[in-house]
Protein backbone atom coordinates (compact mmCIF):
# COMPACT_ATOMS: atom_id res chain seq x y z
CA UNK A 1 0.00 0.00 0.00
CA UNK A 2 1.73 3.17 -0.84
CA UNK A 3 0.30 6.89 -0.31
CA UNK A 4 -0.20 9.63 -2.63
CA UNK A 5 2.78 11.15 -1.43
CA UNK A 6 5.16 8.84 -2.86
CA UNK A 7 8.96 8.89 -0.94
CA UNK A 8 11.17 11.15 -2.84
CA UNK A 9 8.27 13.17 -4.37
CA UNK A 10 9.30 16.54 -3.02
CA UNK A 11 12.97 15.69 -3.00
CA UNK A 12 13.09 14.28 -6.92
CA UNK A 13 15.00 16.86 -9.22
CA UNK A 14 12.82 16.46 -12.43
CA UNK A 15 9.58 16.77 -9.91
CA UNK A 16 10.94 20.03 -8.46
CA UNK A 17 11.40 21.55 -11.63
CA UNK A 18 7.91 20.21 -12.93
CA UNK A 19 6.31 21.68 -10.11
CA UNK A 20 8.09 25.36 -10.12
CA UNK A 21 7.65 26.21 -13.85
CA UNK A 22 4.45 24.24 -14.04
CA UNK A 23 3.22 26.19 -11.54
CA UNK A 24 4.34 29.01 -13.09
CA UNK A 25 2.87 28.78 -16.42
CA UNK A 26 -0.51 27.75 -14.67
CA UNK A 27 -0.29 31.33 -13.21
CA UNK A 28 0.56 32.94 -16.45
CA UNK A 29 -2.28 30.79 -18.48
CA UNK A 30 -4.63 31.55 -16.17
CA UNK A 31 -3.94 35.75 -15.76
CA UNK A 32 -3.84 35.75 -19.47
CA UNK A 33 -6.67 33.55 -20.25
CA UNK A 34 -9.03 35.45 -18.30
CA UNK A 35 -8.85 38.08 -20.84
CA UNK A 36 -8.87 35.66 -23.89
CA UNK A 37 -12.46 34.65 -22.29
CA UNK A 38 -13.69 37.91 -21.82
CA UNK A 39 -12.23 39.00 -25.06
CA UNK A 40 -13.41 36.75 -27.39
CA UNK A 41 -10.16 35.47 -28.42
CA UNK A 42 -10.67 31.49 -27.61
CA UNK A 43 -10.02 30.65 -31.20
CA UNK A 44 -7.03 33.23 -31.61
CA UNK A 45 -5.24 31.52 -28.55
CA UNK A 46 -5.93 28.02 -30.26
CA UNK A 47 -4.98 28.91 -33.38
CA UNK A 48 -1.92 30.38 -31.87
CA UNK A 49 -1.06 26.70 -29.86
CA UNK A 50 -1.23 25.12 -33.31
CA UNK A 51 1.25 27.59 -34.59
CA UNK A 52 3.40 26.54 -31.90
CA UNK A 53 3.32 23.10 -32.71
CA UNK A 54 5.15 24.07 -36.14
CA UNK A 55 7.70 26.58 -33.81
CA UNK A 56 8.03 23.31 -31.63
CA UNK A 57 8.92 20.67 -34.04
CA UNK A 58 10.87 23.57 -36.29
CA UNK A 59 12.78 24.08 -33.19
CA UNK A 60 14.36 20.26 -33.16
CA UNK A 61 14.95 20.40 -36.57
CA UNK A 62 17.55 23.43 -36.08
CA UNK A 63 18.61 21.99 -32.63
CA UNK A 64 17.60 24.31 -30.62
CA UNK A 65 15.33 24.46 -27.30
CA UNK A 66 11.62 23.88 -28.03
CA UNK A 67 10.22 26.83 -26.69
CA UNK A 68 12.01 29.01 -28.74
CA UNK A 69 10.55 27.66 -31.51
CA UNK A 70 6.68 28.15 -29.60
CA UNK A 71 7.91 32.05 -28.74
CA UNK A 72 9.63 32.79 -31.79
CA UNK A 73 6.71 31.35 -34.43
CA UNK A 74 3.74 32.24 -31.62
CA UNK A 75 4.64 36.05 -31.53
CA UNK A 76 5.81 36.35 -35.22
CA UNK A 77 2.10 34.82 -35.33
CA UNK A 78 0.59 36.77 -32.98
CA UNK A 79 1.96 39.70 -34.81
CA UNK A 80 0.88 39.72 -38.37
CA UNK A 81 -2.91 38.73 -36.58
CA UNK A 82 -3.20 41.87 -35.88
CA UNK A 83 -1.99 43.33 -38.79
CA UNK A 84 -4.34 41.58 -40.92
CA UNK A 85 -6.85 42.25 -38.28
CA UNK A 86 -7.52 38.79 -37.25
CA UNK A 87 -8.12 39.47 -33.41
CA UNK A 88 -10.95 40.74 -33.81
CA UNK A 89 -11.97 37.08 -33.96
CA UNK A 90 -15.44 36.61 -34.17
CA UNK A 91 -15.88 37.63 -37.84
CA UNK A 92 -12.84 36.49 -39.13
CA UNK A 93 -12.47 33.06 -38.34
CA UNK A 94 -12.33 31.70 -41.26
CA UNK A 95 -9.04 34.10 -41.66
CA UNK A 96 -7.87 32.29 -38.61
CA UNK A 97 -8.68 28.92 -39.40
CA UNK A 98 -6.42 28.99 -42.39
CA UNK A 99 -3.65 30.07 -41.10
CA UNK A 100 -4.28 27.61 -38.25
CA UNK A 101 -4.20 24.52 -41.02
CA UNK A 102 -1.73 26.09 -42.73
CA UNK A 103 0.32 25.96 -39.17
CA UNK A 104 -0.65 22.22 -38.47
CA UNK A 105 0.63 21.22 -42.06
CA UNK A 106 3.85 23.14 -41.56
CA UNK A 107 4.00 20.63 -38.25
CA UNK A 108 2.89 17.45 -40.04
CA UNK A 109 5.96 18.66 -42.06
CA UNK A 110 8.66 19.02 -39.45
CA UNK A 111 7.67 16.42 -37.29
CA UNK A 112 8.19 14.50 -40.16
CA UNK A 113 11.33 15.48 -41.00
CA UNK A 114 12.40 15.25 -37.46
CA UNK A 115 11.41 11.66 -37.33
CA UNK A 116 13.13 10.90 -40.55
CA UNK A 117 16.62 12.67 -39.90
CA UNK A 118 16.95 13.68 -36.96
CA UNK A 119 17.98 11.01 -33.94
CA UNK A 120 15.28 12.50 -31.03
CA UNK A 121 13.16 10.00 -31.00
CA UNK A 122 9.58 11.38 -29.07
CA UNK A 123 9.56 14.39 -30.99
CA UNK A 124 5.99 14.48 -31.58
CA UNK A 125 4.52 13.33 -28.42
CA UNK A 126 7.23 16.53 -26.76
CA UNK A 127 5.89 18.38 -29.06
CA UNK A 128 2.17 17.84 -29.05
CA UNK A 129 1.96 16.60 -25.92
CA UNK A 130 4.13 18.14 -23.89
CA UNK A 131 6.95 16.89 -21.59
CA UNK A 132 7.31 18.67 -18.34
CA UNK A 133 9.29 15.64 -16.64
CA UNK A 134 11.68 16.19 -19.75
CA UNK A 135 12.29 19.96 -19.27
CA UNK A 136 16.03 21.03 -19.48
CA UNK A 137 17.15 22.98 -16.17
CA UNK A 138 18.88 25.44 -18.58
CA UNK A 139 15.61 26.49 -20.15
CA UNK A 140 13.81 26.96 -16.96
CA UNK A 141 15.07 30.70 -15.87
CA UNK A 142 14.36 31.74 -19.57
CA UNK A 143 10.84 30.17 -19.31
CA UNK A 144 10.28 31.93 -16.10
CA UNK A 145 11.78 35.13 -17.28
CA UNK A 146 9.38 34.88 -20.25
CA UNK A 147 6.52 34.12 -17.82
CA UNK A 148 7.38 37.16 -15.69
CA UNK A 149 6.84 40.04 -18.77
CA UNK A 150 3.57 37.95 -20.01
CA UNK A 151 2.17 38.37 -16.37
CA UNK A 152 3.18 41.93 -16.04
CA UNK A 153 1.72 42.51 -19.40
CA UNK A 154 -2.25 41.78 -18.49
CA UNK A 155 -1.50 43.44 -14.94
CA UNK A 156 -0.41 46.67 -16.37
CA UNK A 157 -2.86 46.49 -19.84
CA UNK A 158 -5.51 44.92 -17.43
CA UNK A 159 -7.93 48.36 -17.06
CA UNK A 160 -7.18 49.08 -20.53
CA UNK A 161 -8.07 46.15 -21.95
CA UNK A 162 -11.35 45.26 -19.89
CA UNK A 163 -12.16 48.99 -21.40
CA UNK A 164 -11.79 48.26 -24.75
CA UNK A 165 -13.35 44.72 -24.03
CA UNK A 166 -16.93 46.45 -23.64
CA UNK A 167 -16.31 48.72 -26.35
CA UNK A 168 -13.44 50.14 -28.67
CA UNK A 169 -15.04 53.29 -29.02
CA UNK A 170 -15.34 53.90 -25.46
CA UNK A 171 -11.36 53.14 -24.88
CA UNK A 172 -10.46 55.32 -27.28
CA UNK A 173 -12.58 58.25 -26.26
CA UNK A 174 -10.88 57.84 -22.98
CA UNK A 175 -7.04 58.20 -24.40
CA UNK A 176 -6.55 54.05 -24.88
CA UNK A 177 -4.42 53.30 -27.62
CA UNK A 178 -6.75 50.68 -28.82
CA UNK A 179 -4.54 48.80 -31.44
CA UNK A 180 -1.24 48.92 -29.63
CA UNK A 181 -3.20 47.66 -26.07
CA UNK A 182 -4.58 44.67 -28.37
CA UNK A 183 -1.23 44.03 -29.81
CA UNK A 184 0.25 43.83 -26.68
CA UNK A 185 -2.32 41.46 -25.01
CA UNK A 186 -2.21 39.28 -28.41
CA UNK A 187 2.03 38.94 -27.84
CA UNK A 188 1.18 38.27 -23.78
CA UNK A 189 -1.09 35.79 -25.32
CA UNK A 190 1.48 33.95 -27.63
CA UNK A 191 4.34 33.62 -24.77
CA UNK A 192 1.50 31.89 -22.53
CA UNK A 193 0.71 29.57 -25.10
CA UNK A 194 4.11 28.83 -25.38
CA UNK A 195 4.83 28.04 -22.15
CA UNK A 196 1.81 26.14 -22.23
CA UNK A 197 3.03 24.44 -25.43
CA UNK A 198 6.42 23.82 -23.32
CA UNK A 199 4.81 21.52 -20.12
CA UNK A 200 1.49 20.32 -21.29
CA UNK A 201 2.07 20.18 -24.85
CA UNK A 202 0.86 22.13 -28.08
CA UNK A 203 -2.55 20.75 -28.80
CA UNK A 204 -3.51 20.61 -24.79
CA UNK A 205 -2.00 24.11 -24.23
CA UNK A 206 -5.58 25.70 -24.81
CA UNK A 207 -7.00 23.43 -22.02
CA UNK A 208 -5.07 25.72 -19.48
CA UNK A 209 -5.67 28.87 -21.26
CA UNK A 210 -9.45 28.90 -21.41
CA UNK A 211 -10.42 26.11 -19.02
CA UNK A 212 -9.64 28.06 -15.42
CA UNK A 213 -10.34 31.20 -17.06
CA UNK A 214 -14.02 29.59 -18.11
CA UNK A 215 -14.69 28.07 -14.48
CA UNK A 216 -13.53 31.57 -12.54
CA UNK A 217 -15.81 33.38 -15.13
CA UNK A 218 -18.55 31.59 -13.80
CA UNK A 219 -17.48 31.33 -10.13
CA UNK A 220 -17.17 35.73 -9.72
CA UNK A 221 -18.31 38.30 -11.83
CA UNK A 222 -15.22 40.54 -10.69
CA UNK A 223 -12.77 40.38 -13.34
CA UNK A 224 -9.39 40.91 -10.43
CA UNK A 225 -11.00 38.01 -8.45
CA UNK A 226 -11.68 36.11 -11.79
CA UNK A 227 -8.33 36.37 -12.74
CA UNK A 228 -7.10 35.63 -9.52
CA UNK A 229 -9.29 32.38 -9.27
CA UNK A 230 -8.27 31.44 -12.62
CA UNK A 231 -4.54 31.52 -11.64
CA UNK A 232 -5.21 29.46 -8.38
CA UNK A 233 -7.36 26.78 -10.59
CA UNK A 234 -4.37 26.50 -12.94
CA UNK A 235 -1.88 25.56 -10.22
CA UNK A 236 -4.50 23.37 -8.77
CA UNK A 237 -4.73 21.18 -11.96
CA UNK A 238 -1.10 21.35 -12.89
CA UNK A 239 0.32 20.75 -9.59
CA UNK A 240 -2.15 17.86 -8.55
CA UNK A 241 -2.16 16.57 -12.43
CA UNK A 242 1.91 16.19 -11.67
CA UNK A 243 1.13 14.52 -8.16
CA UNK A 244 -1.37 12.11 -9.93
CA UNK A 245 1.44 11.33 -12.58
CA UNK A 246 4.13 10.88 -10.49
CA UNK A 247 1.54 8.56 -8.78
CA UNK A 248 0.53 6.74 -11.82
CA UNK A 249 3.42 4.51 -12.00
CA UNK A 250 2.01 1.96 -9.47
CA UNK A 251 -1.44 2.24 -11.64
CA UNK A 252 -1.96 -0.40 -14.74
CA UNK A 253 -0.16 -0.62 -16.88
CA UNK A 254 2.18 -0.72 -13.90
CA UNK A 255 5.83 0.64 -14.62
CA UNK A 256 4.64 3.00 -17.25
CA UNK A 257 2.95 5.84 -15.43
CA UNK A 258 -0.07 7.89 -17.13
CA UNK A 259 1.41 11.46 -19.20
CA UNK A 260 0.67 14.77 -16.97
CA UNK A 261 -0.78 16.64 -19.56
CA UNK A 262 -3.76 14.14 -19.58
CA UNK A 263 -4.38 14.65 -15.89
CA UNK A 264 -4.00 18.32 -16.05
CA UNK A 265 -7.02 18.81 -18.96
CA UNK A 266 -8.83 15.74 -17.23
CA UNK A 267 -8.86 18.38 -14.16
CA UNK A 268 -9.77 21.31 -15.97
CA UNK A 269 -12.63 20.25 -17.42
CA UNK A 270 -13.89 18.63 -14.04
CA UNK A 271 -13.04 22.12 -12.65
CA UNK A 272 -15.15 24.05 -15.17
CA UNK A 273 -17.98 21.36 -14.80
CA UNK A 274 -18.03 21.94 -11.38
CA UNK A 275 -18.09 25.61 -11.76
CA UNK A 276 -21.10 25.43 -13.89
CA UNK A 277 -23.15 23.82 -11.44
CA UNK A 278 -22.68 27.19 -9.67
CA UNK A 279 -22.87 29.79 -12.19
CA UNK A 280 -23.69 33.65 -10.94
CA UNK A 281 -25.84 33.78 -13.87
CA UNK A 282 -28.56 31.69 -12.88
CA UNK A 283 -30.54 32.30 -9.42
CA UNK A 284 -29.38 35.81 -8.18
CA UNK A 285 -29.59 37.66 -11.36
CA UNK A 286 -29.05 41.12 -9.53
CA UNK A 287 -27.56 41.95 -6.35
CA UNK A 288 -25.71 39.16 -5.00
CA UNK A 289 -22.19 38.98 -5.70
CA UNK B 1 -14.68 68.30 -8.68
CA UNK B 2 -12.99 70.05 -11.29
CA UNK B 3 -14.56 74.06 -11.05
CA UNK B 4 -17.48 73.40 -13.19
CA UNK B 5 -17.34 76.18 -16.10
CA UNK B 6 -19.90 78.97 -15.55
CA UNK B 7 -22.85 78.94 -17.13
CA UNK B 8 -22.96 80.41 -20.17
CA UNK B 9 -19.13 79.66 -20.43
CA UNK B 10 -18.16 78.52 -24.27
CA UNK B 11 -16.94 75.00 -23.56
CA UNK B 12 -17.00 73.38 -27.29
CA UNK B 13 -16.15 75.70 -30.59
CA UNK B 14 -16.30 73.36 -33.74
CA UNK B 15 -14.54 76.09 -36.60
CA UNK B 16 -14.85 75.80 -40.08
CA UNK B 17 -14.21 71.32 -40.16
CA UNK B 18 -13.97 69.84 -42.79
CA UNK B 19 -14.00 65.19 -42.88
CA UNK B 20 -13.42 63.07 -46.26
CA UNK B 21 -13.95 59.59 -45.35
CA UNK B 22 -13.06 57.32 -48.29
CA UNK B 23 -12.89 60.08 -50.37
CA UNK B 24 -16.11 61.53 -50.07
CA UNK B 25 -16.57 64.76 -47.60
CA UNK B 26 -18.81 63.63 -45.06
CA UNK B 27 -18.50 67.00 -42.82
CA UNK B 28 -18.76 70.12 -45.23
CA UNK B 29 -17.58 73.40 -43.38
CA UNK B 30 -19.61 72.39 -39.75
CA UNK B 31 -18.85 75.12 -37.37
CA UNK B 32 -21.41 75.88 -34.21
CA UNK B 33 -20.41 76.64 -30.13
CA UNK B 34 -21.71 74.69 -26.89
CA UNK B 35 -21.92 76.57 -23.87
CA UNK B 36 -21.91 74.91 -19.89
CA UNK B 37 -24.78 74.39 -18.60
CA UNK B 38 -26.52 74.37 -22.20
CA UNK B 39 -28.56 70.89 -23.66
CA UNK B 40 -27.75 70.91 -27.64
CA UNK B 41 -29.17 68.70 -29.94
CA UNK B 42 -27.17 67.64 -33.19
CA UNK B 43 -30.07 66.67 -34.96
CA UNK B 44 -30.03 64.65 -37.94
CA UNK B 45 -30.99 61.72 -40.82
CA UNK B 46 -28.84 58.68 -40.77
CA UNK B 47 -26.15 58.95 -42.72
CA UNK B 48 -25.90 63.33 -41.98
CA UNK B 49 -22.49 62.30 -40.56
CA UNK B 50 -23.67 62.99 -36.56
CA UNK B 51 -21.45 60.04 -35.46
CA UNK B 52 -18.73 61.49 -37.24
CA UNK B 53 -18.58 64.59 -36.18
CA UNK B 54 -18.50 63.48 -32.55
CA UNK B 55 -15.63 61.56 -33.45
CA UNK B 56 -14.12 64.56 -34.46
CA UNK B 57 -14.94 66.01 -31.30
CA UNK B 58 -13.54 63.59 -29.29
CA UNK B 59 -9.93 63.25 -31.55
CA UNK B 60 -10.63 59.97 -32.70
CA UNK B 61 -10.90 61.58 -36.77
CA UNK B 62 -8.83 64.41 -37.58
CA UNK B 63 -10.43 66.93 -39.81
CA UNK B 64 -9.23 67.89 -43.32
CA UNK B 65 -9.54 70.96 -42.49
CA UNK B 66 -10.97 73.25 -39.35
CA UNK B 67 -10.64 72.60 -35.82
CA UNK B 68 -12.57 71.56 -32.56
CA UNK B 69 -11.40 73.93 -29.52
CA UNK B 70 -12.46 71.72 -26.09
CA UNK B 71 -13.13 73.12 -22.95
CA UNK B 72 -10.89 76.11 -23.82
CA UNK B 73 -7.85 73.84 -24.10
CA UNK B 74 -7.41 72.69 -28.12
CA UNK B 75 -8.63 69.61 -29.47
CA UNK B 76 -8.43 67.82 -33.02
CA UNK B 77 -7.05 69.99 -35.76
CA UNK B 78 -5.94 69.36 -39.03
CA UNK B 79 -2.76 68.66 -37.79
CA UNK B 80 -3.43 65.57 -35.50
CA UNK B 81 -6.55 64.57 -33.58
CA UNK B 82 -5.10 63.03 -30.48
CA UNK B 83 -8.13 61.78 -27.73
CA UNK B 84 -5.39 62.16 -25.20
CA UNK B 85 -5.37 65.69 -25.18
CA UNK B 86 -9.16 65.49 -24.92
CA UNK B 87 -10.41 62.97 -22.98
CA UNK B 88 -9.84 64.36 -19.68
CA UNK B 89 -12.59 67.18 -20.49
CA UNK B 90 -14.99 65.34 -22.29
CA UNK B 91 -17.37 62.04 -21.80
CA UNK B 92 -18.67 60.00 -24.52
CA UNK B 93 -21.86 57.38 -24.40
CA UNK B 94 -21.62 55.96 -27.82
CA UNK B 95 -23.99 54.58 -30.51
CA UNK B 96 -25.35 51.39 -30.17
CA UNK B 97 -23.44 49.54 -27.05
CA UNK B 98 -23.87 45.67 -27.29
CA UNK B 99 -23.05 44.10 -24.05
CA UNK B 100 -21.77 40.36 -24.02
CA UNK B 101 -24.11 39.14 -20.74
CA UNK B 102 -21.01 36.99 -19.47
CA UNK B 103 -18.50 39.98 -19.36
CA UNK B 104 -17.63 40.04 -15.94
CA UNK B 105 -17.92 43.43 -14.66
CA UNK B 106 -20.60 44.95 -12.68
CA UNK B 107 -22.19 48.17 -13.43
CA UNK B 108 -19.94 50.11 -10.92
CA UNK B 109 -16.95 48.42 -12.41
CA UNK B 110 -17.79 50.35 -15.62
CA UNK B 111 -18.24 53.70 -13.41
CA UNK B 112 -14.99 53.50 -11.92
CA UNK B 113 -13.46 52.56 -15.48
CA UNK B 114 -14.62 56.10 -16.01
CA UNK B 115 -12.39 57.67 -13.94
CA UNK B 116 -9.16 55.32 -14.83
CA UNK B 117 -9.94 53.00 -17.17
CA UNK B 118 -6.92 54.44 -19.47
CA UNK B 119 -4.44 54.07 -16.01
CA UNK B 120 -2.31 51.41 -16.56
CA UNK B 121 -1.74 48.64 -13.32
CA UNK B 122 -4.22 47.57 -10.89
CA UNK B 123 -6.39 49.63 -8.98
CA UNK B 124 -6.00 49.45 -5.31
CA UNK B 125 -8.49 49.88 -2.78
CA UNK B 126 -9.50 53.17 -2.35
CA UNK B 127 -12.30 54.46 -0.36
CA UNK B 128 -12.62 58.04 -2.13
CA UNK B 129 -13.28 56.27 -5.52
CA UNK B 130 -15.65 53.81 -4.33
CA UNK B 131 -17.49 56.76 -2.55
CA UNK B 132 -17.22 58.72 -5.59
CA UNK B 133 -18.82 56.06 -8.11
CA UNK B 134 -21.60 54.99 -5.93
CA UNK B 135 -22.96 59.20 -5.79
CA UNK B 136 -22.78 59.31 -9.49
CA UNK B 137 -24.78 55.92 -9.55
CA UNK B 138 -27.39 57.52 -7.21
CA UNK B 139 -26.94 60.68 -9.43
CA UNK B 140 -28.44 58.49 -12.52
CA UNK B 141 -30.37 56.72 -10.54
CA UNK B 142 -28.81 53.81 -10.68
CA UNK B 143 -27.97 53.07 -7.35
CA UNK B 144 -30.05 49.95 -7.15
CA UNK B 145 -28.27 48.59 -10.07
CA UNK B 146 -24.61 49.05 -8.58
CA UNK B 147 -23.76 45.30 -8.76
CA UNK B 148 -25.78 44.05 -11.41
CA UNK B 149 -23.38 42.40 -14.45
CA UNK B 150 -23.57 45.50 -17.05
CA UNK B 151 -24.42 42.61 -20.07
CA UNK B 152 -28.01 41.93 -17.90
CA UNK B 153 -29.13 45.26 -17.63
CA UNK B 154 -31.83 46.57 -19.89
CA UNK B 155 -31.55 49.10 -22.37
CA UNK B 156 -32.40 52.10 -20.72
CA UNK B 157 -30.60 50.85 -17.10
CA UNK B 158 -27.44 50.05 -19.54
CA UNK B 159 -27.90 53.59 -21.17
CA UNK B 160 -27.79 55.66 -17.63
CA UNK B 161 -24.65 53.60 -16.12
CA UNK B 162 -23.20 54.82 -19.54
CA UNK B 163 -23.80 58.35 -18.43
CA UNK B 164 -22.90 57.47 -15.16
CA UNK B 165 -19.68 55.93 -16.63
CA UNK B 166 -19.20 58.93 -18.64
CA UNK B 167 -19.88 61.65 -16.20
CA UNK B 168 -17.66 60.72 -13.18
CA UNK B 169 -14.74 62.09 -14.25
CA UNK B 170 -16.67 65.25 -14.06
CA UNK B 171 -16.14 66.24 -18.32
CA UNK B 172 -16.84 69.53 -19.15
CA UNK B 173 -18.91 68.26 -21.65
CA UNK B 174 -20.66 65.11 -22.54
CA UNK B 175 -21.45 63.90 -26.12
CA UNK B 176 -24.10 61.70 -26.17
CA UNK B 177 -24.66 59.37 -29.72
CA UNK B 178 -28.42 58.54 -30.29
CA UNK B 179 -28.89 57.76 -26.86
CA UNK B 180 -32.94 57.20 -27.47
CA UNK B 181 -32.64 55.28 -30.35
CA UNK B 182 -33.80 51.88 -28.33
CA UNK B 183 -35.70 53.03 -25.51
CA UNK B 184 -39.30 52.79 -25.22
CA UNK B 185 -41.21 56.01 -24.75
CA UNK B 186 -40.64 56.41 -21.03
CA UNK B 187 -37.35 55.35 -20.57
CA UNK B 188 -37.01 57.96 -23.52
CA UNK B 189 -38.53 60.52 -21.33
CA UNK B 190 -36.44 59.57 -18.22
CA UNK B 191 -33.03 59.47 -19.78
CA UNK B 192 -33.72 62.98 -21.66
CA UNK B 193 -35.29 64.20 -18.03
CA UNK B 194 -31.97 63.12 -16.43
CA UNK B 195 -29.72 64.47 -18.78
CA UNK B 196 -31.33 68.11 -18.99
CA UNK B 197 -31.08 67.62 -14.39
CA UNK B 198 -27.61 67.00 -14.77
CA UNK B 199 -27.01 69.89 -16.98
CA UNK B 200 -28.84 72.01 -14.38
CA UNK B 201 -26.75 70.47 -10.96
CA UNK B 202 -23.64 69.73 -13.01
CA UNK B 203 -22.99 73.07 -15.15
CA UNK B 204 -22.19 70.26 -17.79
CA UNK B 205 -22.69 70.90 -21.38
CA UNK B 206 -24.72 68.12 -23.16
CA UNK B 207 -24.84 67.46 -26.73
CA UNK B 208 -27.16 64.89 -28.00
CA UNK B 209 -27.12 63.40 -31.50
CA UNK B 210 -30.63 62.31 -32.71
CA UNK B 211 -32.64 61.29 -35.70
CA UNK B 212 -36.13 62.98 -33.87
CA UNK B 213 -35.59 66.30 -32.23
CA UNK B 214 -39.16 65.80 -30.29
CA UNK B 215 -38.32 64.11 -27.26
CA UNK B 216 -35.82 66.86 -27.08
CA UNK B 217 -38.07 70.07 -27.62
CA UNK B 218 -38.52 70.67 -23.64
CA UNK B 219 -34.93 70.72 -23.12
CA UNK B 220 -32.72 72.15 -25.96
CA UNK B 221 -31.50 75.06 -25.27
CA UNK B 222 -29.94 74.41 -29.12
CA UNK B 223 -30.18 72.58 -32.22
CA UNK B 224 -27.06 71.48 -34.85
CA UNK B 225 -29.14 70.20 -37.76
CA UNK B 226 -26.88 68.51 -39.59
CA UNK B 227 -28.34 67.28 -43.40
CA UNK B 228 -25.70 65.51 -45.78
CA UNK B 229 -22.84 66.73 -44.07
CA UNK B 230 -23.71 70.72 -43.26
CA UNK B 231 -24.48 71.88 -40.32
CA UNK B 232 -27.33 74.85 -39.34
CA UNK B 233 -27.15 75.84 -35.58
CA UNK B 234 -28.94 78.27 -33.43
CA UNK B 235 -32.39 78.45 -31.34
CA UNK B 236 -34.87 75.69 -32.46
CA UNK B 237 -36.89 78.28 -33.60
CA UNK B 238 -34.22 79.76 -35.90
CA UNK B 239 -33.00 76.66 -37.26
CA UNK B 240 -36.36 74.57 -37.68
CA UNK B 241 -37.64 76.61 -40.52
CA UNK B 242 -38.39 75.87 -44.34
CA UNK B 243 -36.02 78.12 -45.48
CA UNK B 244 -32.81 76.54 -43.22
CA UNK B 245 -33.59 73.40 -43.98
CA UNK B 246 -34.07 73.59 -47.54
CA UNK B 247 -31.01 75.41 -47.87
CA UNK B 248 -29.30 72.39 -46.06
CA UNK B 249 -30.84 69.66 -47.75
CA UNK B 250 -30.58 71.55 -51.05
CA UNK B 251 -34.57 70.78 -52.19
CA UNK B 252 -37.86 72.21 -50.58
CA UNK B 253 -38.38 70.60 -47.51
CA UNK B 254 -41.43 71.36 -45.71
CA UNK B 255 -42.00 72.40 -41.67
CA UNK B 256 -45.06 71.40 -40.02
CA UNK B 257 -46.04 72.06 -36.70
CA UNK B 258 -49.01 69.52 -35.31
CA UNK B 259 -49.30 70.09 -32.01
CA UNK B 260 -46.45 70.56 -29.72
CA UNK B 261 -44.79 68.27 -32.39
CA UNK B 262 -42.52 69.58 -34.99
CA UNK B 263 -42.47 67.62 -38.29
CA UNK B 264 -39.66 67.89 -41.20
CA UNK B 265 -41.33 66.43 -44.49
CA UNK B 266 -40.14 66.68 -47.77
CA UNK B 267 -42.01 67.13 -51.00
CA UNK B 268 -43.79 63.70 -52.66
CA UNK B 269 -41.12 62.84 -54.68
CA UNK B 270 -38.15 64.10 -52.88
CA UNK B 271 -34.88 62.46 -52.39
CA UNK B 272 -34.66 59.33 -50.47
CA UNK B 273 -32.28 61.51 -47.81
CA UNK B 274 -34.95 63.89 -47.18
CA UNK B 275 -37.76 60.63 -46.87
CA UNK B 276 -35.36 59.74 -43.96
CA UNK B 277 -35.18 63.55 -42.15
CA UNK B 278 -36.08 63.85 -38.83
CA UNK B 279 -39.55 63.58 -36.92
CA UNK B 280 -41.13 62.44 -40.27
CA UNK B 281 -44.17 60.45 -40.66
CA UNK B 282 -43.40 57.68 -42.45
CA UNK B 283 -45.51 56.44 -45.70
CA UNK B 284 -48.71 54.57 -45.04
CA UNK B 285 -47.79 50.39 -44.32
CA UNK B 286 -44.68 51.12 -42.52
CA UNK B 287 -46.25 53.65 -40.16
CA UNK B 288 -44.70 53.33 -36.99
CA UNK B 289 -46.38 54.95 -33.76
CA UNK B 290 -44.02 57.19 -31.70
CA UNK B 291 -47.12 58.33 -29.35
CA UNK B 292 -48.40 61.53 -29.20
N1 LIG C 1 -14.99 54.87 -42.14
C1 LIG C 1 -15.79 55.34 -43.11
N2 LIG C 1 -15.45 55.27 -44.40
C2 LIG C 1 -16.24 55.75 -45.36
N3 LIG C 1 -17.43 56.35 -45.14
C3 LIG C 1 -17.83 56.45 -43.87
C4 LIG C 1 -17.05 55.96 -42.79
N4 LIG C 1 -17.70 56.20 -41.65
C5 LIG C 1 -18.85 56.81 -42.01
N5 LIG C 1 -18.92 56.96 -43.33
C6 LIG C 1 -20.00 57.61 -44.08
O1 LIG C 1 -20.15 58.90 -43.58
C7 LIG C 1 -21.52 59.27 -43.56
C8 LIG C 1 -21.88 59.74 -42.18
O2 LIG C 1 -21.81 58.66 -41.29
P1 LIG C 1 -22.17 58.80 -39.77
O3 LIG C 1 -21.97 57.47 -39.13
O4 LIG C 1 -21.45 59.94 -39.21
O5 LIG C 1 -23.72 59.15 -39.86
P2 LIG C 1 -24.77 59.29 -38.69
O6 LIG C 1 -25.40 60.61 -38.83
O7 LIG C 1 -24.14 58.97 -37.40
O8 LIG C 1 -25.83 58.17 -39.07
P3 LIG C 1 -26.75 57.25 -38.13
O9 LIG C 1 -27.92 58.06 -37.73
O10 LIG C 1 -27.15 56.14 -39.03
O11 LIG C 1 -25.90 56.80 -37.00
C9 LIG C 1 -22.30 58.04 -44.00
O12 LIG C 1 -22.68 58.22 -45.33
C10 LIG C 1 -21.32 56.93 -43.87
O13 LIG C 1 -21.54 55.95 -44.86
MG1 LIG D 1 -24.36 57.51 -36.02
Amino acid sequence: MHVLFEPGFFTDGPVRLALVLGGAVAVVSGLVGVLTVVRGQSFAGHALADIGAAGGSGAFLLGVNPLWGFVVLGLAAAGSMELMGLQRARSRDVATGIVLGAALGLAALFLYLDASYTSTTGVTTTVLFGSIFAVSGSIVPVAAAFAGVAALAVVVLFRPLLLASVNPELAAARGVGVRMVGLAYLLAMAVAVSLSCLTIGAILSTALLIGPAGAALRLTRRPGRAMAVSAALGVAAVWLGILLSYDSYYWPPAGRGWPVSFFVVALVFLFYLASSLRSPRHGHRRGAR
Amino acid sequence: MPPVPARGAQVLSVEGVHVWLSGREVLHDVGFEVRAGEFTGLIGPNGAGKTTLLRVILGLEPPAQGRVIVGGGPGATSEGAGPGRTAERVGYVPQKVVVDPDLPLRARDLVSLGLDGHRLGIPLRNRGRRQKVDAMLEAVDAGRLADARIGTLSGGELQRVLIAHALVSDPALLLLDEPLANLDLRSEHEVVALLARLTGERGVAVLLSAHDMNPLLPVMDRIVYLAAGRAASGGTDEVVREEVLSELYGHQVDVLHVRDRILVVAGPHGPREADQAAGLPEPPGRTRSRGV
